[in-house]
């Protein structure tokens, strides 16, 4: 019945190493989330990073317990007391509820505070004057409308540094999620509703944005890139957008909802007003709204 | 006539499936003809097919669930593969259409087809054995459950070349499985898939919620049951309790797509938030229905082989029902980022924190069971230690997870996938394996390899590292989940490691069915003959092994926690006692019926062949009618017959 | 006879020295098991359409811009549907009871009655669906209607299932006779009656009385 047992130290070399090997790999690339280019994912990180030491102070020692017990009071030990016949100690107990609960107050008081400071809907703390961005998701390709401007692009966000920006976000379709790893939270996108964020870039730079919802045959290429720009080179920026292409009306805009793929950006140098709110509703005015040429009899 | 299935169902101009469907209905026609050849069809009906025995029903899931994680894995190595190489201007080999059937079939078979059956098969076989009563509540009942679930297995596995299966994920979340867009017989392969089997898990639910509770040794009071049969109770609760849901969801957006009803739809006043929350309010009961059978069976390896009772089973059990009851306040932690505002938010991330601390003191009790114990490191005890160890980095994971505003920036990232795999396969699959290899010689009467059983721990414990931990960084890096193409370069190195290790899972899968060869050709060296291979502390290594039909020719009368460890240490009961007649369930076909009406059902609501659905419920209906008649349902095994057969298939202890 | 030497019939006596009040008696007699195992099922099919409920109760205000809820409710109609099936609870436990004081006629007089009472509840349902969607008011034209009928109408799937049961219970009690596994059926036949009846005040109260103004 029982044998010699193989002995686990090969548990800590190999796990240790493979463990080892891959904070290593994840440490060496700082990008997306690691590489915070704004004040919601700074604090984001912060607290991603809280949150792991405070748990790793649990962790780890659990880990090395594991693995020490299991090869000291291996059978074949003969140097070791054993106590067989225990299965209860009360301090041990205490002890053993102790430890999680402490952890999970502290992560607690963590969560509401984090919750609250970093909601999405809540403006950015102490700045002014926002810049309003409409987003709304479509067949595989991100139309951002700027309604106080108006002007819209599709598949790049041309935003100001150090200017925040307030978004209303939907989708003219299924559901999708607007995300900038670099600039902070994602947010769901979804038919007949509005969604609503808040996000700054702190200083120039171009940060990839893609959907973090599956949506389809397309949603591989649903990636979009945000530009943030000095002040004056994004009010040069919106000039230029006013006098080159096409506006973006009715027409071009079913024209833009049929499905379509790997969409280069384009701008429109005007947007007919309340197309967002049209939008909106033509996703819940009834069927017709989905291309059928969206699926190819597959 | 045929609704609207027709010849170009049948992916002839896609070599992938078209291939492995005939490969694999070339060797399910050779295990056919060699069946008929060898005349084995009157055996296989009488004791498998028909059977309404616990333990052949619970060896049934178990191959099910084990033949599925072949499927599920060619899905996840498929995946990988095509992850690994479509990298920047490479397109890989599996288009989007294919690469999304694979992604959504992977999940929904490793969660309903592989992991259920396996938690559900070990509940089965251990039990009524561990309770020291002779069955379930229900026998024929279980034997419906376990034929549903092979339907939706069925069903799943006929997308693959009679039509094509969903691609929207496992989840399923509309609009995107809404008629509009969705419009092929996918999504509805998923649902009719999921709900006839879903019926079979209700069943089992009720079954094993009934047994437990009304149906154990006499002595054996609520806080004298074994800690897997406490965990069997709550996963068996929160079944009842859960799946109902699914099914009313499920039936919704049936409706959705069939009667063109406006649950979930964009238009009309649908709304598909509340399918994401009805989901997810099943969803999260579900991982804990999977992952507390898995700790209960770790409690019992780990005591079992440190030769140590569990310590502190008190706290065990009520950190197990809190768990229970918990795992229905946390769901909204799948969908933080669908805007509930920052109070929803944090009281839903502050309960999913909660459920970690009897989570928590689970894991201390393991190691102070351990702790000054004698352990040995037979092939369960092994997947206990990976487990510990793997699983609490899963559930660090996890937590962080549910801080919502961390969440904000990991939600669907391959962090998350990473995540959910780190708890799933280090505590539910390792858990099945354990669980399989700890209960093996009680149902089969020999042990299994060692060496093969330690090679296959080696490799599904490097290979998860190598093929997970890439998931970790990745996801920090910015990498997005169910992505048919990779965008970035520099994200190659990281997947081609993840790719690495799906291939030593493989090998680890490799070990598992030598191990099962092996074992089988060399098992007279391995024979159980006391039918107490490990030393056990529960009842069921009071029997033989296998146990004869009834289990106890007379129920034991339990006086402790361990009643079988106290039974060997005070002496058992004078050999001999006086048998009675005993009166076991007749075998039944009714499992095997039910499961044919329901695969003829599901298959043509999916193709709307509507005049064989009303013919095949009217033929349902009937048939259950007229077996529904008789009222006499079981046969008498004689006190005599009992004697002669506990004198057989005892031998010394 | 009285009911409870009637009933000592059906239930066996639990070993005393070994019922300790924790659960320490055994394995429970059939009777028992039957009646929990289908509790439990009741639970269960509670939850589910608990689940309806709850999109009911999320989707009743989305009318589309079509029918509402006052619009379409008849609540006099409703109210004779509902006396008909709260009667046949009734008679239903009438009937139950003479089942279990082995008088079998009465029993198949009082299913009779039950089955009537729940047939023109049905009845009373169906025409009311017939009237709705004559009207426009189908369950494809809004989610608030997609949610009334499936709810209401799930309830009435399981009532005219119930129907069904009763006319094979029925039948076997003429051919088996009051037998103890002939009892068991009646009894979770019973209970399956008793919580439709539950499930309906519930949908009675929030769909109708809540909806109809």
């Amino acid at each position: 019945m029982s044998r010699a047992a193989r002995p686990p130290s090969r548990f800590l070399r190999l796990r240790w190493s493979v463990l080892g090997a891959a904070l290593l790999l994840a440490s060496c690339v700082p990008a997306g989330i690691l590489d915070p280019q704004g004040p919601i994912a700074s604090a984001q990180l912060l607290l991603l990073i809280n949150s792991t030491a405070i748990m790793l102070v649990v962790v780890v020692p659990v880990i090395v317990a594991t693995l020490a017990f299991a090869w000291w009071y291996r059978s074949s030990n003969t140097d070791t007391a054993r106590s067989l016949d225990e299965s209860y100690e009360g301090r041990v107990e205490f002890v053993v509820w102790s430890i999680p609960a402490l952890t999970v107050i502290l992560l607690g008081g963590v969560i509401w505070i984090g919750s609250h400071q970093l909601d999405p809907r809540a403006p950015i703390a102490g700045k002014s004057d926002p810049l309003r961005v409409d987003v709304v998701a479509l067949d595989w390709k991100w139309l951002f409308i700027y309604p106080d401007l108006g002007v819209a692009a599709v598949n790049q966000l041309v935003i100001p540094a150090g200017t925040p920006v307030k978004f209303r976000l939907t989708s003219a379709t299924v559901m999708n999620s607007f995300f900038v790893p670099q600039l902070g939270s994602q947010i769901y996108t979804m038919g007949g509703m509005i969604t609503h964020l808040n996000l700054l870039a702190d200083g120039s730079g171009e940060y990839p944005g893609f959907s973090a919802n599956f949506s389809g045959d397309g949603f591989s290429w649903m990636r979009f890139v945000v530009k943030s720009v000095p002040t004056g080179d994004f009010t040069a920026w919106v000039e230029r957008t006013r006098g080159t292409g096409s506006g973006l009306d009715d027409a071009s805009y079913a024209e833009l909802a049929r499905p379509s793929q790997n969409v280069p950006p384009t701008t429109y140098r005007s947007v007919e007003p309340k197309l967002f709110e049209r939008v909106l509703d033509q996703t819940t005015a009834g069927p017709g709204t989905a291309d059928p040429s969206r699926h190819a009899g597959g | 006539m045929l609704g609207r299935l027709s010849w170009s169902a049948i992916p002839f101009d896609e070599p992938l499936p078209l291939l492995s469907g005939a490969v694999v209905g070339v060797v399910i026609l050779a295990i056919l003809v060699a069946v008929t050849i060898k005349g084995w069809w009157p055996y296989l009906w009488r004791e498998w097919l028909t059977s309404v025995d616990h333990k052949r029903i619970g060896v049934m899931y178990l191959a099910l669930g084990l033949v599925m994680l072949l499927r599920g894995f060619s899905d996840a190595i498929m995946m990988r593969t095509q992850q690994a190489i479509a990298v920047g201007s490479a397109q890989g080999y599996l288009p989007p259409q294919h690469y999304d059937q694979v992604f959504s079939a992977h999940g929904t078979i490793m969660i309903f087809f592989v992991a259920m059956p396996l938690v559900i098969g070990l509940m089965n076989f251990a039990v009524p054995l561990q309770l020291g009563v002779r069955d379930v509540a229900f026998p024929v009942l279980n034997s419906v459950s376990l034929w549903l679930t092979a339907t939706g297995a069925l069903l799943i596995n006929l997308s693959l070349v009679i039509g094509n299966f969903a691609r929207t994920g496992w989840t399923a979340y509309p609009p995107l499985s809404e008629l509009a867009f969705s419009p092929d017989v996918g999504v509805d392969y998923y649902l009719w898939s999921l709900q006839i089997s879903g019926i079979g898990t209700l069943l089992t639910g009720i079954n094993f919620v009934t047994t437990i509770l009304k149906l154990r040794a006499p002595g054996m009071i609520y806080f004298r049951m074994p800690v897997f049969c406490w965990t069997a109770l709550a996963a068996n609760l929160l079944i009842v309790a859960a799946f109902p849901i699914l099914t009313a969801t499920f039936m919704m957006l049936l409706l959705d797509r069939y009667v063109g009803m406006h649950f979930f739809t964009n238009d009309a006043g649908g709304n598909q938030m509340m399918y994401v929350n009805l989901f997810w309010a099943w969803g999260h009961p579900e991982v804990y229905i999977l992952i507390l059978p898995a700790f209960g069976v770790f409690s019992e390896v780990v005591a079992t082989f440190s030769g140590k009772g569990l310590f502190s089973y008190r706290s065990m059990v009520w950190a197990t029902l809190a768990i229970c009851v918990l795992s229905f306040m946390v769901w909204l932690h799948h969908f933080f980022t669908m805007g509930a505002g920052a109070n929803v938010n944090a009281f839903f991330g502050i309960m999913s924190s909660i459920i970690a601390v009897p989570t928590g003191v689970k894991v201390f009790n393991w190691l102070f069971t351990m702790f000054r114990g004698r352990i040995v490191f037979q092939t369960p005890m092994l997947f206990a230690v990976g487990f510990i160890v793997t699983f609490v980095i899963g559930g660090l994971t996890g937590v962080l997870l549910a801080v919502p505003p961390v969440n904000f920036v990991l939600h669907n990232s391959a962090f998350l996938v990473a995540h959910f795999h780190n708890v799933i396969i280090g505590g539910v699959v390792f858990g099945a394996l354990a669980g399989i290899n700890y209960w093996f010689p009680k149902a089969f009467g020999f042990t299994l390899d060692e060496r093969f059983g330690h090679a296959s721990f080696w490799c599904w414990l490097i290979g998860f590292y190598l093929a997970f931990m890439p998931l970790y960084a990745l996801g920090l890096m910015g990498m997005t989940r169910r992505l048919e193409h990779i965008p970035d370069p520099s994200w190659q190195p990281l997947l081609l490691v993840a790719e690495v290790g799906a291939i030593v899972i493989f090998c680890g899968i490799l070990c598992q069915v030598a191990q099962l060869f092996v074992s089988i050709r060399t098992r007279e060296q391995r024979r159980d003959l006391t039918g107490d291979p490990w030393n056990g502390r529960t009842l069921e290594w009071s029997t033989s092994s296998p146990p004869p039909a009834y289990n106890f020719a007379v129920l034991p009368k339990v006086e402790t926690i361990d009643a079988f460890w106290q039974m060997k240490r005070t002496g058992r009961t004078p050999v001999a006692p006086a048998y009675e007649a005993i009166e076991m369930p007749r075998n039944s076909p009714a499992g095997f019926i039910t499961a044919f009406f329901a695969t003829v059902l599901g298959f043509s609501l999916i193709w709307h062949i509507w005049w064989l659905v009303i013919l095949n419920f009217v033929a349902a209906v009937i048939v259950v009618l007229i077996a529904g008649w008789s009222i006499e349902r079981e046969e008498e095994i004689s006190a005599a017959e009992v004697a002669q057969m506990e004198r057989a298939g005892r031998r010394p202890a | 006879m009285t009911i409870a030497t009637a009933l000592d019939r059906t239930l066996t006596a639990v070993p005393t020295e070994l019922a300790h009040g924790r659960g320490g008696g055994g394995p429970a007699p059939k009777r028992i098991v039957v009646a929990y195992g289908f509790w439990i099922f009741i639970l269960s099919d509670m939850v589910m359409f608990s689940a309806l409920f709850a999109a009911y109760a999320v989707l009743s205000g989305n009318n589309a811009g079509g029918p509402t809820a006052p619009e379409l409710f008849n609540l006099r109609n409703v109210f004779i549907s509902t006396m008909c099936l709260l009667l046949s609870s009734y008679t239903c436990g009438i009937g139950v009871l003479s089942a279990e004081r082995e008088q079998p006629t009465l029993f198949l007089v009082f299913a009779i009655l039950t089955f009537a009472l729940g047939a023109a509840f049905l009845f009373i349902e169906a025409t009311e669906f017939a009237g709705m969607v004559a009207k426009g008011a189908g369950p494809w034209r809004s989610a608030f209607l997609s949610s009334f009928f499936t709810l209401v109408g799930t309830h009435g799937v399981h009532v005219a299932s119930g129907l069904v049961a009763l006319v094979y219970l029925m039948a076997q009690v003429r051919t088996h006779g009051l037998r103890p596994a002939v009892l068991r059926r009646l009894l979770c036949w019973s209970l399956f009656w008793h919580a439709l009846d539950i499930v309906w005040v519930g949908v009675f109260t929030l769909v109708y009385l809540m909806g109809g103004h």
